[in-house]
């Protein structure tokens, strides 16, 4: 059997540099989500049936009992209302944190697939804003799917409601970015996931004023709520949604938070991802 | 005056390192090593593992840090330029890191995007690097199914979707068996008359022999000597080499008196090495004075016995 030589032109030629600077996270983003499209039927049908699961059981048969025995329901509006902003949060936080991370291990340990790319033009800061990229495409779909949940079950009203959705994905973007930086410095990845699962995202999703307003907990609980992204992202939300009271200064404040968490994520993952990359 | 020569004549040099050095902690992998590697060389890393050669191998793929000295790749420092010098780079590491979850076509693309080839082009470009791989039957599988000679071409074939100015390979054929290698060489082989600059790393004697035509012998971080693989073999050893056994006692008992017969000897744990030009005759005066040897060969001298010269080790321990 012969061979045939391949055709060359060599790289001088073909490859262009300045278009690989511009767009390289793009090509890592793009290439993060055709591995998810493997992957498409159940990522679709787990964004329709997690709010389904969540309304049923706790927005509407929780809600039930709440709004029967307080007759002005919750924070003024009923239970599911006050819910509504909170379920969505924690949602697109806990999956925008897990599509951050668990390609971060993969990349790096398991299947050492950033190396791969790392060889390329690529460089460690692409690599992290490209796996951000595609795990925030996720999410938005994920997100999109749920605010369509909430407004089909009437827990949100009204055109600016859609709010929500911008104010949601920046507060995922910037806990998730810092959770991808993390997780590119871990050395000892085998439980870092489930740590992270049982003693930070568990937590936070209880004791950030999810089901209750965070001001009904003893101070000392309160705490959790206030370095929590999702406690932040709650109160946003509810200002948003059905226009629960702030103050001016806690509003800058929420932003704020948000804003120095993904400035302090980007760093840490542009760091961690060149620093090991380079080892 | 080919493309490749400068208007000199000589030949364009692609990577010059000058005093390269690399530490971990207290530890010297590269320990200051001079080299340069021209245009259309086919440059070969031989030493055993941890002599530093892949060390080597990852500064000059603009992927690990330098802690002292200079470098250059096609002009450009690696720590400056890294995605300008990677971007005209085949890279074949010693492990394979292709993404099992994808198919082998897939994976073709997906590495070519990343150089910022057009879907067109790679489209193309993929049916001939499946042809040159072999592979072409194989294009709808997952890599997780492939075996180990499959999924090294296909890392081969990866490495070369952005048609590289220099194709670096780190251990290529180590872990394949002997057909797996023929195939590999052969395509090597082919990039090498191409014009495809080559740079190996190998602890395989006959892999450095058959597709390197200048070889660094490496050792603990540094050079042991550099040249062609017959000057080599011309300049640290004999033409021949006869190998004896006596069994495991007294191979040491009889090596002063061999010693005596011959320009050089190795004793190793299983047999003694003797280097002459003639080694038919120094068998049979072996022979003549009553030493018996259980088993004997004569043979070339090979570059295992240059490494053996060089550095009192065996090359693959």
């Amino acid at each position: 059997m012969t061979i045939k030589d391949l055709t060359r032109r060599g790289s001088l030629q073909i490859v262009d540099v300045a278009k690989i600077i511009r767009n390289g996270s793009l090509y890592v983003a793009q290439a993060r989500i055709r591995n998810m499209w493997q992957w498409k039927f159940s990522i679709v049908g787990e964004a329709f049936a997690t709010p389904m699961f969540y309304l049923l059981s706790i927005g509407i048969g929780i809600g039930k009992i709440v709004n029967s025995h307080q007759k002005v329901g919750v924070d003024g509006v009923k239970y599911l209302t006050f819910l509504a902003p909170a379920l969505l949060a924690a949602t697109c936080i806990q999956g925008a944190v897990g599509e951050a991370t668990h390609p971060v291990l993969e990349g790096f340990k398991w299947q050492k697939g950033f190396f791969a790319m790392n060889a390329t033009p690529i460089t460690g800061k692409q690599i992290a804003n490209g796996v951000l990229l595609a795990a925030m495409a996720r999410t938005a779909f994920g997100c999109v799917v749920y605010f369509s949940a909430l407004y089909a079950f009437g827990a949100v009203h009204g055109l600016h409601a859609l709010w929500l959705i911008p104010e949601t994905l920046l507060a995922a973007t910037a806990f998730a970015v810092l959770m991808m930086g993390v997780c590119a410095a871990i050395k000892n990845d085998d439980l870092f996931l489930n740590m992270v699962q049982r003693f930070l995202i568990m937590p936070l999703f209880l004791f950030s004023g999810t089901f209750y307003s965070l001001s009904s907990m003893p101070k000392f609980l309160q705490v959790i709520g206030w370095v929590s992204p999702l406690w932040h992202a709650t109160e946003l939300g509810r200002w948003i949604s059905y226009g629960h009271h702030i103050s001016h200064g806690a509003l800058v404040f929420h932003f704020t938070y948000f804003v120095v968490l993904a400035v302090v994520g980007f760093k840490v993952a542009h760091h961690h991802f060149t620093k090991r990359l380079a080892k | 005056m080919s493309a490749s020569d400068t208007p000199t004549g000589a030949r364009e040099p692609l990577i010059v390192a000058r005093g390269l050095r690399k530490e971990y902690g207290d530890f010297t992998a590269v320990d200051g090593i001079d080299f340069q590697v021209n245009r259309g060389d086919s440059f070969g890393f031989l030493g055993p593992n941890g002599a530093g050669k892949s060390t080597t191998m990852r500064i000059i793929a603009a992927t690990l840090t330098r802690t002292a000295g200079e470098i250059t790749i096609l002009g450009k420092d690696p720590e400056v330029r890294g995605p300008e010098i990677r971007a005209h780079l085949g890279v074949v590491p010693q492990q394979d890191n292709l993404d099992n979850s994808l198919t082998v076509e897939d994976n073709l693309y997906v590495y070519g995007r990343y150089f910022g080839l057009s879907k067109t082009f790679i489209r193309g470009k993929i049916e001939e690097l499946l042809a040159f791989a072999q592979l072409e039957e194989k294009r709808g599988v997952k890599v997780e199914a492939l075996s180990g000679g499959m999924k090294r071409r296909l890392t081969i074939a990866r490495a070369l979707v952005s048609e590289p100015e220099i194709l670096m390979l780190d251990e290529p054929t180590t872990g394949l068996d002997p057909q797996a290698r023929h195939i590999l060489w052969d395509r090597l082989f082919r990039l090498k008359e191409q014009g495809v600059t080559l740079l190996i790393t190998t602890h395989y004697m006959d892999e450095a022999e058959q597709l390197c035509d200048r070889l660094m012998v490496m050792d603990k971080g540094r050079i042991m000597a550099e040249d062609s693989p017959a000057n080599l073999i011309k300049t640290y050893s004999t033409k021949e080499v006869l190998e004896v056994r006596f069994g495991s006692d007294r191979n040491a008992q009889y090596a002063d008196q061999l010693r005596s017969m011959c320009d050089r000897i190795e004793v190793l744990p299983d047999r003694v090495l003797m280097y002459s030009d003639d080694c038919e005759t120094l068998l049979h005066e072996i022979v003549g004075k009553g030493m018996q040897p259980t088993t004997s060969l004569v043979r070339r001298s090979s570059l295992e016995d240059v490494f053996l010269r060089l550095t009192g080790r065996s090359l693959v321990e």
